[in-house]
């Protein structure tokens, strides 16, 4: 599908929001767009931050040639977008309390989902950790939707210092379930951090992000999936954390 | 009125076009972005006797024009294909569809063959005997004319009433040697190529992208390999060939043909654009009008 740019800015150290117009149809919280990027082979995967009718928000950080292609894409130019790829998260089972646990560039989908779940009523806490207080973003916005948000840098530039789960300990954080995205030794330290049940967003590298290729795989209680297809989020008690 | 039909061995295809083992599962995927039927046929991925869990991750790296693969032939195995993959595949695909054959060993080959022989969904029987991923004990039959003839004579005991097609690596001093032994025992054809064997390093990480190290390297950087291995197989044999390599436009299907491939594969392009075999059939009757062709089929081994 054809998505202009409208705007392309940096917000914090090596990420930027992208946001562009197209048609946004079947989009859920959780899932990912493949960007088709001129004169690279494969798509890039960016998992979505936020969406309207009409327009979509994409957050990036620089971690390639092809992300880095992407900072300097101009507001007008059109790309060919792959849509509504993954399963995206349950909002069925968040409960009354549920907390959104984002890490880095896991902090994106995590706001779309926040925006979902306040719209059914169900205001979530929300954790974001970062490396440090440069790479900070996106914390304003999550108030702004009425949730209470908690930040924690690993080198204690800004917020609590040290992790994500350093904060659930601390806060004595009691969610009905849970919901994250993030670095996988930050998934699995929630995992074991929680005692509630959760669902977790992995990353993979990816050939062709619709589920043909078996480039991306990850054990599960019931054998191998695809991250892209099956996942890219997964059930706590389905994952083979060990792996 | 451009005809886009051709005859493969006895199997007759609307159009030359098939997407190829490895690049669209069972069809499944693809079915929600068009149409399947409009293909020729497609190769489903390869399917071994037993289940294969693969390669460990990152199987994929991106390259100029191209990419490279270590999935490992990742495959829930023959039995869980019959009895699950063909029956679902029969909901949306109503051609007969190229079996694509793993393996590690002659006997392999032949259980895996014997029992496609049976599946009416099946209509060609592709057995791929030059894998690059895949190192248990050392042993690529397609890597030297014997051992190729080896398992084409094997599968073609129990191969009878299908066509049966050998898939040939790139990675061997003169393809033009298999080929000839794969056509002495009896095949009927031939496909090729599959990918070549490459590898990408981390400079950062200092240590390979891909986690087996090395991987089979496709896309449209692989064409003119493709294009020139099809040249000289076509006119070393009798038997009908099958391109396939970096093919992702209705242009390259015509140079595959004029090399001499009766029909051409589509691989890596499916990945980077799941509509893309669609758009080369659309396209074909246009290209075609352009240099004045009326049936593709005449085109086969002009050059």
């Amino acid at each position: 599908m054809e998505f202009m740019i409208l705007s392309n800015q940096p917000i914090a150290k090596s990420v930027y929001k992208m946001v562009l117009a197209g048609d946004t149809r079947g989009i859920k919280a959780g899932q990912f767009v493949e960007l088709a990027l001129p004169g690279r082979f494969l798509r890039r995967p960016i998992s979505v931050c936020d969406w309207t009718e009409n327009t979509l928000t994409l957050i990036y950080k620089v971690v390639g040639v092809g992300t880095e292609d992407m900072t300097q894409m101009q507001e007008g130019v059109k790309l060919d977008v792959l849509t509504a790829l993954g399963n995206g998260y349950d909002l069925d089972r968040a409960g009354d309390a549920p907390v959104l646990i984002g890490g880095g560039v896991g902090v994106p989908p995590m706001y779309g989902l926040a925006r979902e779940l306040c719209r059914r009523g169900i205001i979530p806490t929300i954790l974001l950790g970062f490396n440090t207080i440069d790479e900070v973003f996106y914390e304003a916005q999550f108030l702004a939707l009425g949730c209470t948000v908690y930040v924690a840098t690993a080198d204690g530039s800004y917020g609590t210092k040290g992790f994500v789960t350093d904060v659930l300990r601390e806060e004595n954080l009691t969610p009905s379930y849970y919901y994250t995205c993030g670095p996988l030794p930050m998934l699995r330290a929630v995992a074991n951090a929680t005692v509630c049940s959760g669902e977790a967003s992995f990353e993979e590298r990816m050939g062709c992000g619709f589920g043909a290729c078996m480039g991306c795989t990850i054990l599960t209680t019931q054998g191998h999936k695809r991250v892209c297809k099956d996942g890219p989020v997964f059930q706590k008690e389905e994952i083979e954390w060990q792996s | 009125m451009a005809e886009l039909s051709v005859n493969l061995a006895g199997l007759q295809l609307d159009n030359p076009i098939v997407p190829a083992s490895g690049c669209f599962g069972y069809g499944n995927e693809f079915k929600d972005f068009y149409d399947i039927n409009i293909l020729g046929s497609f190769s489903f991925k390869g399917t071994t006797k037993e289940p294969r869990v693969g390669n460990p991750t990152p199987r994929i790296a991106e390259c100029d024009a191209g990419m490279i693969n270590a999935v490992g032939l990742q495959n829930p195995g023959v039995h869980a294909v019959i009895e699950h993959e063909l029956p679902r595949m029969k909901e949306y695909f109503h051609k007969p569809v190229i079996a694509n054959i793993g393996g590690f060993s002659v006997e392999e080959f032949v259980y895996c063959c014997e029992l496609m022989e049976q599946q009416p969904q099946v209509g060609l029987v592709e057995v791929n005997i030059s894998c690059p991923n895949l190192h248990a004990g050392g042993t690529n039959f397609g890597s030297c004319a014997d051992s190729a003839a080896e398992v084409t004579r094997a599968v073609r005991k129990v191969v009878k009433s299908k066509p049966l097609f050998i898939k040939l690596s790139p990675n061997v001093t003169d393809i033009t040697e298999v080929a000839k032994a794969c056509e002495a025992e009896g095949a009927d054809g031939l496909s090729l190529i599959n990918t070549l064997l490459g590898m990408r390093i981390d400079p950062r990480a200092r240590k390979p992208v891909i986690a087996n190290v090395m991987g089979g390297f496709s896309g449209p950087a692989i064409f003119p390999v493709a294009l020139r291995c099809v040249y000289q197989t076509a006119h070393a044999v009798k038997i009908p060939v099958m391109g396939i390599g970096g093919v992702d436009s209705a242009e390259k299907v015509l140079e595959m043909m004029l090399a001499g491939a009766t029909a051409v594969q589509v691989g890596a392009a499916n990945l980077a654009d799941p509509y893309i075999c669609k758009k080369i059939i659309e396209e074909l009757p246009a290209v075609m009008q352009k240099y004045g062709i009326e049936r593709l089929a005449d085109l086969v081994g002009k050059v």
